[in-house]
């Protein structure tokens, strides 16, 4: 082997996506099926697995048990976490946030799906398009998720007929359009059979398209920066003082959208100074531009006071800064969250303290109603809330900036992490009843 | 998983796609940024092996052209390859960082810990490292643990807390989203932090190829002594072996691991580059811990019940 072959290696894309679906659609089997077929699990894996499935009774290797980790999983046959797994084919690299499909869990999804760039969504070709389904759509299009799929499994329990795949992936796809989901491929597969999960199925030659893993494995990663806003969240000030280098003052940070320019005027927010790109370090080399999501070091023309928590952003393209923040939230914690309710509010790496003003309304995922003013929201209600922050925040619409619009709400007493939120509005689309608009200048 | 790369496709990586391993670097010199920005006090749990080595690295690219803001901590189990401590304390030499040592035998010999009838030395870590985090006021403790090693790794968050005795519940975990890592904690607690978290094996030796990283000699194929014990190559020595019935036999044997010598198993190799290794682990079919370690073969749950207690 020589060292072409591990530059080879080395040039793969990294695709983070998630599943979503319950244990009765599936979802495990198609795990196991793409580790299975893609050869990506190792013989003690597979062993141990056949082990713990003979000391239970069962016939078969389950292959839930390959992802199912904690004890009180294994023993309750249920998911109860995200669980992440890794996988490779030649083509690219891949990442799965697994997360179980139960209501109760919708916590886990928003989290699985808040670093994903594809979303798995799996339906039972039996039942088809059910309430379940219908909120995992929801969270897709609120996590604003690029890619969906809707894998329609168990084709060969419905004689693997196109006219029972074409009547799903129309009404599914009808159903996310309306949610302003941007685009959505729908595949039929076995999990159970091997179809369309990693070979092509020789029962369903009316489908032409790709299969589950040359879908994920072609599915564009990187995006038309063009129009991003570039933004930049400090996280440390590096500054040597050493005799090599007495006046290095560098700006340290993963750029969270957009590109940035040596030479490009820039604003550092919330202060509003201004200065220069004089040199962008990309971990020891020196570039002359740098985009979302490398970490770099920026260095300014001007020595301004630059701290962890500030923003950089080109000075043509600033964002507005308020301490009026309205977002869809999810609850992710086991105490509610209440009107008057005294938070932190963690937004790229600036935390500051706020207060929640009010919740105008909690929206049902199964029909996406909305109920006014609950007084609260509970673990796994999605809602929108109004927070007062204590300071001025350089807020992105969710719409625009995964990473800038999106905050953690965390409790000052014990640091539990509260509620995920994302700023602006719930849905690309107009949702069935308006919030009363806001002034703060995001377009929709 | 074979060793070749397609052509890729149109459209499917345009300029400004990283390719994995730029990805996976920007996410961890992203997690130990955002600890130096949040903590006062972090250290980097180094052992001398590859993962530790490959987040040492990752921090001083993190902070470059300045000092990595941290220390070093290694727990010994007194039972280390002397390759391995010989290389630990180059490395701290040629970077001026500070080294605390947590010792294994300290804690036998003052009669706290007591040896094991099989002798390994493992589980008898998590004591002298949890007393050190709480004496040394560790707010921040970095591991090299990575969630394909194992099923309970597979649901561990970036940012782990730990309570005032180090343990770890999987039902007070708190939910990760974004990039937005919670380091909040109360007094004697700390957090786990795992830049690795998303890097496989094969993530690992591929970024050490690429940076050019030195490891310690034992990762490459050489002649060793060794005795079979549990279906693992161990180093025959003053640890505890061979015993009666075992037998001492020279053979070309490399680690993938590196941990206690009574319970890290040599694997037979001829691998002595990084590029035999790679095409090694790339065509292998075991699973690093499966084929060298003995102590997470001991029952299903034994990774989630010694990492409750506080254990890496």
């Amino acid at each position: 082997m020589s060292t072409i072959i591990s530059e080879e290696l080395s040039a793969t894309t990294l695709l983070r996506f998630a599943t979503a679906g319950s244990v009765d659609d599936g979802k495990s089997t198609l795990v196991g099926r793409l580790l299975h077929d893609s050869k990506s699990i190792l013989t003690d894996q597979l062993e141990a697995v056949e082990r713990a499935s003979a000391g239970r009774g069962q016939d078969a290797p389950d292959l839930a048990l390959l992802t199912d980790g904690l004890r009180a999983e294994r023993e309750q046959g249920i998911t109860i976490d995200v669980a992440y797994r890794y996988f490779a084919t030649p083509r690219r690299r891949f990442i799965l946030a697994d997360t179980p499909g139960h209501v109760q869990y919708t916590r886990n999804m928003v989290t699985g799906a808040s670093t994903a760039e594809l979303t798995v969504i799996l339906v039972d070709a039996r039942n088809g398009v059910v309430e379940q389904t219908r909120r995992h759509a929801a969270i897709a299009a609120l996590l604003r998720v690029p890619h969906v799929v809707l894998a329609v499994n168990k084709m060969d329990l419905v004689e693997y007929r196109e006219s029972v795949f074409a009547a799903i992936a129309e009404e599914f796809t009808a159903y996310a359009s309306e949610l302003g989901v941007p685009e959505v491929t729908a595949i039929p597969i076995s999990a159970l059979a091997g179809d369309n999960v990693v070979d092509a199925s020789a029962n369903m030659d009316w489908y032409g398209g790709p299969t589950f893993l040359e879908h994920l494995e072609t599915v564009p990663v990187s995006h038309d920066l063009a129009h991003c806003h570039a933004r930049l969240p400090v996280q440390y000030v590096i500054r040597p003082q050493t005799a090599e280098h007495p006046d290095y003052r560098g700006y340290a940070g993963q750029i969270a959208a957009g590109t940035f320019h040596v030479g490009e005027a820039v604003t550092v927010l919330p202060s509003g100074r201004t200065s220069t790109i004089s040199g962008i370090d990309l971990l020891g080399v020196p570039v002359d531009a740098a985009w979302t999501t490398q970490s770099v070091t920026v260095l300014l023309a001007d020595d301004i006071d630059i701290s962890r928590g500030d923003l950089i952003v080109p000075t043509k393209d600033a964002p507005a800064t308020t301490q009026d923040v309205e977002a869809t939230v999810c609850h992710v914690a086991d105490q509610p969250l209440t009107v008057g309710h005294r938070v932190l509010i963690k937004h790229g790496t600036r935390t500051v303290k706020a207060i929640v003003k009010d919740i105008p309304s909690r929206l049902t995922l199964d029909d996406l109603s909305l109920h006014p003013h609950p007084g609260q929201l509970v673990a796994n209600d999605i809602g929108r809330v109004k927070i007062r922050t204590a300071e001025p925040l350089p807020v992105d619409s969710y719409a625009d900036s995964r990473r800038t619009g999106s905050f953690i709400l965390i409790d000052p007493a014990d640091g539990t992490t509260l509620t995920a939120g994302m700023v602006g509005e719930s849905f690309a689309s107009p949702e069935p009843v308006k919030d009363e608009p806001d002034d703060d200048g995001w377009d929709f | 998983m074979t060793t070749t790369v397609a052509e890729t496709e149109e459209g499917t990586a345009g300029p400004y796609a990283l390719s994995h391993l730029d990805s996976l670097e920007s996410e961890a010199v992203h997690i130990f940024r955002e600890v130096a920005g949040e903590f006062e006090n972090p250290v980097i749990l180094f052992s001398g092996g590859k993962d530790s080595i490959v987040m040492l690295h990752l921090a001083l690219k993190a902070f470059a052209p300045a000092p990595v803001p941290f220390s070093l901590l290694h727990v010994d189990t007194g039972h280390n390859f002397p390759e391995v401590l010989e290389y630990r304390d180059r490395v701290v030499d040629a970077h001026g960082l500070r080294l605390h040592v947590a010792s294994v035998q300290d804690y036998i010999d003052r009669g706290v810990l007591r040896e094991r009838p099989d002798g390994t030395r493992n589980p008898l870590q998590t004591l002298p490292l949890t007393e050190k985090i709480q004496s040394e006021k560790f707010d921040a403790v970095f591991g090299g643990g990575r969630r394909d090693e194992e099923k309970a790794r597979a649901k561990e968050r970036v940012f782990s807390l730990r309570d005032e005795f180090s343990q770890w519940d999987p039902r007070r975990q708190r939910p990760e989203l974004w990039n937005l890592y919670n380091g909040r904690h109360a007094p004697g607690e700390h957090v786990r932090v795992f830049p690795l978290s998303n890097w496989t094996e094969l993530d690992v030796w591929q970024y050490i190829a690429r940076e050019g990283i030195e490891l310690p000699e034992i990762y490459f194929a050489h002649d060793r002594e060794v005795f079979r014990r549990g279906g693992m190559w161990l180093t025959a020595g003053e640890w505890g072996g061979p015993k009666d019935g075992e037998s001492v036999e020279k053979r070309l044997v490399r680690y993938r691991t590196v941990g206690d010598m009574s319970c890290t198993g040599a694997v037979d190799s001829d691998a002595v580059t990084l590029d035999d290794v790679i095409a090694e682990i790339a065509a292998s079919r075991l699973t690093e811990r499966g084929a060298t370690r003995a102590d997470d073969k001991m029952s299903e749950a034994a990774m989630e019940d010694r990492k409750r207690e506080g254990y890496f």
